[in-house]
């Protein structure tokens, strides 16, 4: 088991989303007799799931910085309408609607936070206004009908990579990014590996990086040749890639980049970060308004696909994505959380809700057992904090662990970091 | 109220000696037997064979390096561990005690008071002394009632404020005292007080212990965990000494002619020769000026938390400042800290010949200046991260090309602050949480370290650290003043001030009320400067100029 571990990295809490949503995937794959794994239903899933994932981005660092966002359905339903009528109205191509609706959702991000960053609202409230406000918004705008975009639009949605190549039976374009990828990583791995080494720090035992390349490569193949071999005219969708670009930007944006390191930093402890030149206030604006962007982004994915903005998209959105977050590892208290946990936790509810879908389980069952998947979900994260583990894997893993990170055992730290004394607060209050 | 002499539930299996025989036991007798008491988590022995005996109507101090297992001693003894999960037997008044949580412990009359003080700011003194504990019929308080016990209790422990005063409304002294006064609510034979005065002035902290003596002289025994050793040394009848997780010794202070060189070494095991490392001061030039610096209070416009200082720093050099708790020291620096504390009235700031108009901290930090917080856990870090972001966290720009942090760069700056300040940590990617505080003082330092600083604030850098850490943070200032910075020290600790200060600046209601050179300064001559008065009060400096 302690190869094992080694092999996927230190996360264990994100490990074990994987291995939960690796396990989902099989469980339903026996019990609906094959039907999750087949090219269409996979391409389903995001297609119907490429949107909340988009919101599930921009909402994992607005709750690494320590808020949360309410209003992203009804941002996404105000800049569908708005984007789907000027579209219509003006005759805009394609691109300067998405252009517009960007545009659209950087000044409603603009808007809301500077209520949240510098006035000094709660997000909690400044978007709970906003959900209304822009629910109002978006029917009063387009008066409460449906509005039909045009059919290069819809690409953004429901489009897919266009075949091109000798016929191979696959998509080749599909199976060409899906092998640049593989290719890719494993430089990329071994690039780094050799600046450790330079550097003269630890490195992982050789063996241990080529199997787990080995694993992400046969994932990534895998998931190529299925997503490349569908239905003629299928293949990977557009709004797949957007999700994958945008998952490598914002992966990066959080872990490498300096406005990043600031979000964690605000989220973890605002009054630290502000002694250490961080400008609180501009961090939280900047998530504030890139949650609305992405928002708008969602909102036009979502009207594309399904080829008219109307009176009623989104609603329910804010939730699926919260609730992605939090599967995904994030704590309600910020600071904690990553992109690829967030995207992984979202998977989660969507191989759930697609899988119970193909076994004819009702919409009211589905919603039961998603809410309860939330609540365990969270609930074990919150257990095994207490017990001082990691998660749930960790769990399991417990007997197979050294023992070596609990040497500081009298003050737990999980002590130190979710109470702050009182004394101290009230010594900063007065 | 139960009578707290029952034993606790869980522990009806008493050992029968003890039954009904001894009720009224003499002074000097034995209250409470630990023995042997092995605790141990995950990997790690906390405790292994602790005995120790405490006195009826003693003081008896607990000493022990941070990480020697005091506080699990205590958590054990409070019911926090509860019976079943150490080994070992506690005997309270003759009876064996199974404690399955606070509630059982505090039924036999132990009441323990966290560091951490546990109070509700936006309740009553009344309120909160009774939580938990509320008089009540059916359900429904009498707050008459709870009103006029307060008030008794209040008087008891002589604090002078109204029972229906929020706690928020008062200093961290007068909590301390509210948390004595709810403990002694509860009819407490044993009070266990776990860092009382870390968090106060000497003036509280005085107070305070005249407090505990008052209890035991009416019969309180209480047990005190504290790094002040000349409190211990004074208030203190019995000292049990406790060395990673073992008690090594216990001590009768009258008897054993006990001082705080006995008390050191038994806590480090060896004798620190000296309590500060040799430096031998290469003083240059004044390079940092403060000049007629006034701020007012962010919330109270007409006060103000500084009043026309001035003061230098010359390179090399380490300049203490002194002051009561509450005379601004903390919120002069942080206001000069790129203003990140009150609002700026007038004054300059000179730094190598130029005048900085700093009006951030990122200008604070660009123009050479670091200041290390007061208060770690809540200031100082992010608990969420590891020593690698740690360090770099306070100037990213050296290590970022466009906007990319340079991961390689940031392994080895944090590698090497790492060695150079002899962190203990397996690697720079643990987590800051883990660490121990000394460890932690010494990831802050290497974050500010980082910034390349001329002038490096450190506002109480040895807080809440131990023996052998401090010596090492001692160190490492010394060596920052070797390498030409200027350092600013804060510290409530007088001896420490006079230990390593070059020249000290005494502070009193935000003015500088004097300075003195090293060889001027001693425990009576700063305290005298630390208490005058400033004239006129806050009315004397409202002619506001506004500067350009």
């Amino acid at each position: 088991m302690d190869k094992v571990k080694k092999i996927f990295g230190g996360d264990t809490r994100q490990l074990g989303m994987i291995f939960a949503l690796v396990a989902l995937i099989i469980f339903f794959q026996i019990w609906t007799g094959g039907l999750t794994l087949t090219p269409d239903n996979v391409i389903n899933i995001f297609q119907q799931n490429s949107y909340i994932l988009v919101l599930a981005i921009g909402m994992v660092l607005v709750i690494i910085a320590g808020h949360i966002d309410l209003s992203v359905g009804s941002v996404a339903a105000f800049v569908g309408i708005c984007v789907a009528i000027a579209m219509r109205d003006w005759n805009l191509s394609w691109w300067v609607g998405i252009l517009l609706g960007l545009g659209i959702g950087a000044l409603v991000g603009a808007w809301q936070g500077l209520w949240t960053a510098y006035v000094g609202i709660p997000a909690f409230i400044v978007t709970l206004s906003g959900m209304l406000l822009f629910r109002g918004a978006n029917q009063y705008v387009g008066k409460s009908n449906s509005v039909p975009v045009s059919d290069d639009f819809q690409v953004i949605g429901g489009g897919y990579l266009p075949e091109i190549g000798p016929n191979t039976g696959y998509n080749n374009l599909t199976v060409l990014i899906g092998l640049l990828l593989a290719v890719g990583i494993v430089i990329g791995a071994m690039r780094s590996r050799r600046a450790l080494v330079k550097l003269g720090a630890e490195v992982e035992e050789a063996w241990i990086m080529w199997v787990r390349l080995g694993l992400i490569c046969a994932a990534i193949i895998g998931a190529t040749l299925l997503f490349g071999s569908g239905r003629p005219g299928t293949s990977f969708p557009i709004s797949g890639i957007i999700l994958a670009v945008l998952v490598l930007l914002y992966g990066f944006i959080s872990n490498r980049t300096v406005i990043g390191r600031h979000i964690y930093a605000v989220g973890g402890n605002r009054h630290a970060a502000e002694l250490s030149g961080v400008k609180s206030k501009k961090v939280n604006f900047l998530v504030m308004m890139n949650m609305s962007i992405l928002a708008a982004l969602a909102g036009m994915i979502f009207v594309a696909r399904s080829t008219a903005s109307g009176p009623s998209d989104g609603v329910g959105w804010e939730l699926d994505a919260i609730a992605a977050v939090f599967i995904g590892g994030a704590a309600v208290t910020g600071g904690v959380g990553t992109v690829v946990g967030s995207i992984v936790g979202g998977l989660v509810m969507a191989v759930l809700n697609n899988g119970l879908q193909l076994q004819g389980i009702g919409a009211d069952a589905t919603q039961m057992i998603k809410g309860l998947v939330l609540l365990v979900a969270v609930a074990f994260d919150v257990y095994n904090k207490s017990q001082g583990r990691a998660s749930l894997i960790g769990m399991m893993m417990k007997n197979f662990r050294r023992n070596d990170d609990d040497s500081s055992a009298p003050p737990p730290p999980s002590a130190a970091t979710e109470t702050t004394p009182v004394s101290e607060t009230i010594r900063q209050s007065s | 109220m139960s009578n707290p002499s029952i034993p606790a539930p869980g522990s009806s299996g008493a050992d029968a000696t003890g039954a009904g025989a001894t009720e009224v036991t003499p002074p000097g007798s034995v209250i409470l037997e630990m023995r042997s008491i092995t605790k141990e988590f995950p990997g790690v022995k906390a405790l292994s064979d602790v005995s120790m005996a405490v006195r009826r109507g003693e003081v008896h101090a607990i000493c022990g390096e941070n990480g020697a297992g005091k506080s699990t001693l205590m958590k054990v003894l409070s019911g926090v561990h509860p019976a079943g999960t150490y080994d070992g037997e506690i005997h309270f008044e003759g009876r064996l005690c199974e404690f399955n949580n606070i509630r059982d412990s505090e039924h036999a009359g132990i009441v323990i008071i966290h560091q951490e003080l546990a109070l509700i700011p936006e309740m009553s003194i009344a309120e909160n002394i009774f939580l938990g504990n509320e008089t009540a019929s059916g359900g429904v308080i009498d707050w008459l009632a709870t009103r006029v016990k307060a008030r008794e209790l209040l008087a008891r422990v002589g604090l002078e404020e109204e029972p229906d005063t929020k706690i928020r409304d008062i200093g961290v002294g007068k909590q301390q005292l509210v948390e004595i006064a709810k403990a002694l609510s509860k009819d407490v034979k044993l009070l266990i007080l776990d860092e009382p005065t870390a968090a106060l002035n000497e003036g509280d902290s005085q107070h305070l212990l005249d407090l505990i003596a008052g209890l035991r002289s009416k019969g309180v025994t209480c047990i005190m965990i504290s790094h002040k050793l000349n409190e211990i040394e004074q208030i203190a009848d019995s000292i049990t000494i406790i060395r990673d997780g073992r008690s090594i010794e216990t001590l009768r202070v009258k008897e054993d002619g006990v001082d705080e060189n006995r008390i050191i070494r038994g806590m480090v095991g060896r004798d620190l020769e000296s309590r500060f490392p040799d430096h031998t001061p290469e003083i240059g030039e004044v390079f940092f000026e403060v000049k007629n610096w006034t701020v007012r209070h962010p919330s109270v416009p007409d006060r103000l938390v500084a009043k026309h200082s001035d003061f230098f720093v010359r390179r090399g050099e380490i300049v203490g400042f002194a002051g009561l708790m509450g005379a601004g020291r903390t919120e002069l620096m942080r206001s000069l800290f790129g203003r990140s504390y009150g609002t700026y009235v007038e004054g300059q700031i000179i730094k190598d010949g130029h005048e900085l108009r700093l009006r951030s901290v990122s200008d604070a930090i660009d123009a050479g200046l670091a200041y290390v917080t007061e208060d770690r856990k809540t200031l100082g870090l992010n608990l969420l991260d590891d020593i690698k972001r740690t360090t770099v966290s306070a100037r990213l720009k050296r290590i970022t090309r466009g906007f990319v942090v340079d991961e390689r760069e940031e392994y080895n700056f944090a590698e090497s602050y790492r060695k150079s300040l002899r962190t203990k940590a397996p690697n720079v990617d643990e987590g800051v949480a883990k660490l121990s505080g000394g460890n932690q003082q010494k990831v802050v330092l290497a974050k500010w370290l980082f910034t390349e600083p001329d002038l490096l604030i450190l506002d109480e850098p040895t807080r809440g650290i131990d023996v052998g850490a401090k010596f090492e943070i001692y160190g490492i200032i010394q060596r920052m003043a070797s390498e030409g910075k200027g350092v600013i020290l804060v510290s409530s600790e007088l001896p420490e001030l006079i230990g390593l200060s070059d020249r000290i600046y005494t502070i009193a209601e935000g003015a500088v009320t004097g300075v003195l050179s090293r060889e001027e300064a001693d425990q009576e001559s700063l305290m005298r400067l630390m208490t005058r008065r400033t004239h006129g009060g806050s009315q004397a400096t409202t002619e506001t100029r506004e500067s350009a």
